[in-house]
């Protein structure tokens, strides 16, 4: 299934952010890691086939249309930039994805705007915090906690592996590092003064069953 | 959007105590064929506020042959597949393509352009 999905998605053919905000963090995930992490994902855990998905941050919608394609029933992408969702639906309309559903909001804001734990999985990349946004990666771990009743997969610095995992363990929940990773940021920014910043990154399942 | 996502929806404007659900009014819907799967159907029962689709599906006048209370998940209702199909259709293959959300406390208005709402609230909201 890697292979087709990279196949499909292929590097070239996912529009990437036409107009990348350095504030929001944004960068496309790599089809190549989306395509381990989603096969991860279903076939270690079955989270994905069959199941409803939010996916919070959902930029491009790389990992959206990752789960459609390995079944997914319905995916619900979560996207503030108005520019990332012209992006998104470009993407859908390409990739002939049906049941994606976009709504524009902003994750972080202080009340919910969704019943609680009405999907089944969310999956994520969010912004790590280090754009004035310290502590944005928390608070996204907390709303997608609250959005599903299921796991939560995501991706968050190495170095706050630590921290994130006993914050977790203390509410009840259970963290499963399920691989280190390498991010390769690319010089999308003007400000990056190497070709390419390589940040140490977990993915990570964090769960309400001790699996 | 869907009327799936409709029913999860509620409004998170400042001091609102009971913003579900959000008014919906609609200017260009789409029906579009859906895979029917009946388990994701039947998991999804007890998540649904019946009464708020049932309103939402009246509105717009796909709401015939939805029962009116929330069909209990158990024995009857997996031989009933009708009533799911008929559920399905409702949830996922309606697709509000043009529209409002209105939140009902503050009367807010959240528009749909091309099938997605804007939520975005202003800072003092």
């Amino acid at each position: 299934w890697k292979q087709w999905y990279q196949r499909r998605v292929r590097v070239e053919d996912v529009d990437r952010f036409s107009n990348p905000k350095i504030s929001l963090e944004q960068y496309p995930t790599d089809p190549h890691l989306a395509a381990n992490v989603l096969y991860t994902i279903q076939s270690g855990y079955g989270d994905i086939e069959g199941r409803s998905i939010v996916e919070l941050g959902a930029g491009c919608g790389i990992l959206s249309i990752g789960c459609v394609m390995l079944g997914a029933e319905h995916v619900t992408a979560l996207e503030v930039d108005g520019d990332a969702v012209e992006d998104l639906t470009e993407n859908l309309s390409e990739f002939e994805i049906e049941n994606v559903d976009v709504v524009q909001c902003d994750i972080t804001s202080p009340s919910s705007l969704f019943r609680e734990h009405c999907f089944d999985t969310a999956i994520m990349n969010p912004p790590f915090g280090t754009k004035n946004n310290e502590g944005i990666d928390m608070e996204f771990l907390d709303r997608a906690l609250c959005l599903c009743r299921g796991a939560v997969y995501s991706f968050h610095k190495t170095s706050t592996r630590d921290f994130i995992t006993r914050r977790m363990e203390g509410m009840g929940y259970h963290v499963a590092v399920l691989a280190e990773m390498k991010f390769s940021i690319p010089q999308m920014y003007k400000m990056h003064r190497q070709r390419e910043v390589l940040v140490a990154v977990d993915f990570i399942r964090v769960s309400r069953d001790p699996t | 959007m869907k009327l799936l996502t409709h029913n999860m929806m509620k409004s998170h404007c400042k001091g609102v105590v009971n913003g579900f659900p959000l008014k919906l009014s609609s200017t260009q819907v789409e029906v579009k064929e859906v895979e029917f799967n009946a388990d994701f159907i039947t998991r999804m029962l007890e998540r649904l506020e019946w009464g708020a689709l049932v309103d939402a599906a009246s509105q717009l006048g796909v709401a015939d042959g939805l029962p009116e209370m929330a069909p209990s998940s158990g024995k009857e209702v997996e031989e009933e597949e009708d009533v799911l199909r008929k559920i399905h259709h409702v949830l996922l293959e309606v697709e509000i393509t043009e529209g409002e959300l209105e939140c009902p406390e503050t009367g807010r208005k959240f528009p749909i352009k091309n099938g997605i709402p804007d939520m975005r609230l202003n800072e003092d909201e």
